[in-house]
């Protein structure tokens, strides 16, 4: 439980960084240690600590507008970073990349071959160059395993992943902020106790592990869903959608035992406030003061994780995928990965890395919505 | 000055250790964990099969007197198997934690004590390495060298790295704060001395509990990647790796997919535990306020 506190203030100093735009003349004031859990506060890691925000006053428009522009800045930093490096690591670091896709038996007329047809025979500025025009126009060359466009066999791919993901946040999000809720406003009494231990006994699960125990119950036993594969679209969306309840299930249910704690923490500690304490005193019910005030300011470090989790969903599908033989992103990953198909490979991993860099723009550009302390500084 | 929140003081007295020990959650997860080390320590010198041992006349077995959890698809004895996966999960546990420990916390520490650019850099860089979870450098790492052990101890260990430059550079930023860094550096005493006399004892203990959690999600990672069949190869036993097989044997023997995630689950559980208790058992203030 006291993980939870920590990983709470951690997210907390997530966004202060939002608010504490100036926040220098605090330097002096309590700068606490939260203990970090990636799982539960990458936020953190993503932005980094500053003081918590309740120390900090309204930041003004102005300084909402070059935090976002400096925000917007280290978006596109990040991006090309991470797209240099998966360059560097996949197209530069194995030497000629023909001969790891062909193999130690290949013949050099054949290497030399594909050399050529994947332009590999360029100075690796140029194709890095050319990769990136490619990315931004939506050419991302020749898949050498399929033989096709790499392009049109993701986005046929992401048809699986991404609703996938979607399911299993929404799935995340009513059962963690529900179940946190209810052990918030129960705290410290039986409801509370369960709710703790179930998230604490959810964060010790492995995901492939409960996915593969609810294929035991639903698949094999009681026999409501199959134990994998997915239909396709065309097939009626009734039947899609059933071949993702599992695996969105297996997802969402680890995932939900995080953000219960951070939920549940947030509320708690917003319950604390003085304002929460002035507005019992001024005679509203407790019910009100949840749904009004608490509710709101507890929200912005639930909204942190949860886009955080939105994140690493996308890479966690790569595994429910390969548990329940889903057609999606993962798969895609591995055959590519089997068949050394680096071009594939270079493409999905720039696609998942992204993913979790534009979420957590995304979640920061959010904050500003969200937060009422910054919508009263908007006037 | 400023007080001191979570964890920031010097490693405990051999008194807080026996307080620690009537600690529910640190002992219930001591418990678990010593169970583990306890396992793996026992698979050098014994264990019931020799876990890399073929039987296919006896593939599938359900336990019994000789084979205590059953046998495998390959007729191997399930508990061997188990009892010597524990040694490969504490094994990348801590590599994983060493890797991250050795270079993030050397980072946080730099971080602290040079502040301006070097902070701004040390930082930045974390933030770049979170965008490439375990599981994506594990993939670019084995579609270059194959996968093996040593890929997915790798992919965890860069993991870890931003994660205690973090921790280490927050904490260590708290200790620089303080009156007595203060009159160390009025009595003539460099960052460097100051670092490793001052700043690092007195953040010590709360790296130990990060390091708990990171072992926790070390072994959470290894097992994800050998079930992926990026971690550890055939015929070396891992938890992961024995899911992967069970998985393809559900039909036919749905029991084999129970050990070894109970094993993974046990652990893991096992050091959220021990580290919540432990940050409970320094940070006392912390537990009243729950």
């Amino acid at each position: 439980m006291a993980r939870a506190e920590g990983h709470l203030r951690c997210q907390r100093y997530a966004i202060g960084r939002s608010l504490s735009l100036s926040c220098s003349a605090h330097r002096s004031q309590p700068i606490r240690a939260p203990a970090f859990d990636p799982r539960i506060a990458p936020a953190a890691s993503l932005r980094g600590f500053a003081p918590s925000y309740s120390l900090v006053p309204p930041a003004t428009e102005s300084a909402i507008s070059l935090f976002l522009l400096k925000r917007l800045a280290t978006f596109v930093a990040t991006l090309l970073a991470a797209s240099a490096l998966i360059f560097a690591m996949l197209d530069i670091l194995p030497g000629n990349a023909a001969e790891v896709m062909l193999g130690a038996t290949a013949t050099p007329e054949a290497v030399q071959a594909l050399t050529v047809k994947l332009g590999l025979d360029r100075p690796p500025l140029e194709r890095y160059g050319l990769w990136m025009k490619g990315l931004a126009t939506g050419d991302l060359g020749i898949s050498v395993s399929y033989d096709t466009p790499i392009a049109p066999l993701i986005v046929e791919r992401l048809a699986v992943t991404l609703p996938l993901a979607l399911m299993a946040m929404a799935l995340t999000t009513v059962l963690a902020l529900g179940l946190g809720l209810y052990a918030a406003s129960h705290h410290n009494r039986p409801g509370d106790v369960g709710v703790m231990t179930a998230s604490q006994i959810g964060l010790a699960i492995p995901n492939f592990w409960f996915a593969i125990l609810l294929i035991l119950l639903f698949a094999v036993k009681l026999q409501w869903f199959s134990a994998g594969g997915f239909p396709g679209w065309d097939d009626g969306i009734w039947n899609a959608f059933k071949a993702l309840v599992l695996p969105a299930v297996a997802l969402a249910v680890v995932q939900a035992a995080i953000l219960a704690r951070i939920t549940r923490s947030a509320v708690l500690d917003v319950m604390r406030e003085d304002f929460v304490r002035t507005a019992r005193a001024k005679g509203l019910s407790r019910r009100a003061v949840l749904w009004r005030h608490v509710l709101r300011n507890a929200f912005v470090p639930v909204l942190t994780v949860m886009g955080l989790q939105f994140a690493s969903l996308l890479a966690g599908t790569i595994v429910a995928e390969n548990v329940f033989s889903l057609p999606g992103l993962g798969r895609l990953v591995f055959q590519a990965i089997a068949n050394r198909d680096l071009g594939v490979v270079r493409n999905v991993v720039m696609l998942l890395a992204a993913s979790v860099i534009v979420i957590n723009f995304l979640v920061d550009v959010l904050y500003v919505v969200v937060d009422p302390r910054l919508k009263t500084s908007h006037g | 000055m400023a007080e001191l929140a979570v964890g920031v003081g010097p490693l405990p007295s051999a008194s807080a250790w026996r307080r620690a020990l009537h600690h529910p959650s640190f002992a219930m997860g001591g418990v678990l964990v010593l169970l583990l080390l306890a396992t793996a320590a026992l698979s050098w010198v014994w264990t019931p099969h020799a876990a890399t041992e073929i039987d296919i006349a006896h593939r599938l077995e359900l336990p019994s007197a000789r084979h205590w959890l059953g046998t495998d698809g390959f007729g191997r004895d399930v508990a061997s198997l188990l009892i010597v996966g524990a040694r490969n999960s504490i094994a990348v546990g801590i590599v994983a934690v060493g890797i991250g420990i050795a270079f993030g916390v050397a980072l946080g520490l730099l971080a602290a004590a040079r502040r301006g650019w070097v902070e701004e850099a040390v930082m930045r860089l974390s933030d770049f390495t979170f965008a490439f979870p375990a599981l994506l450098s594990a993939i670019m790492l084995t579609a270059i060298y194959g996968p093996g052990l040593y890929t997915s101890i790798v992919a965890i260990g860069i993991f870890n790295i931003p994660v205690f430059a973090r921790i280490t550079r927050a904490a260590a930023n708290a200790i620089w704060s303080r009156e007595f860094v203060l009159a160390a550096r009025a009595c003539g005493k460099g960052a460097w001395r100051i670092t490793i006399e001052h700043v690092l004892p007195n953040i010590a203990s709360l790296l130990i509990v990060q390091a708990t959690i990171q072992f926790a999600l070390a072994i959470l990672g290894e097992a994800a990647l050998s079930y992926l069949g990026l971690g550890t190869q055939p015929p070396q036993p891992s938890w992961g790796r024995m899911l992967n097989e069970a998985q393809g044997m559900m039909f036919k023997a749905p029991q084999l997919a129970i050990w070894p995630g109970l094993a993974i689950a046990l652990s893991v559980l096992g050091l959220n535990l021990m580290g919540d208790g432990l940050r409970d058992l320094m940070d006392p203030r912390l537990a009243r306020k729950r």
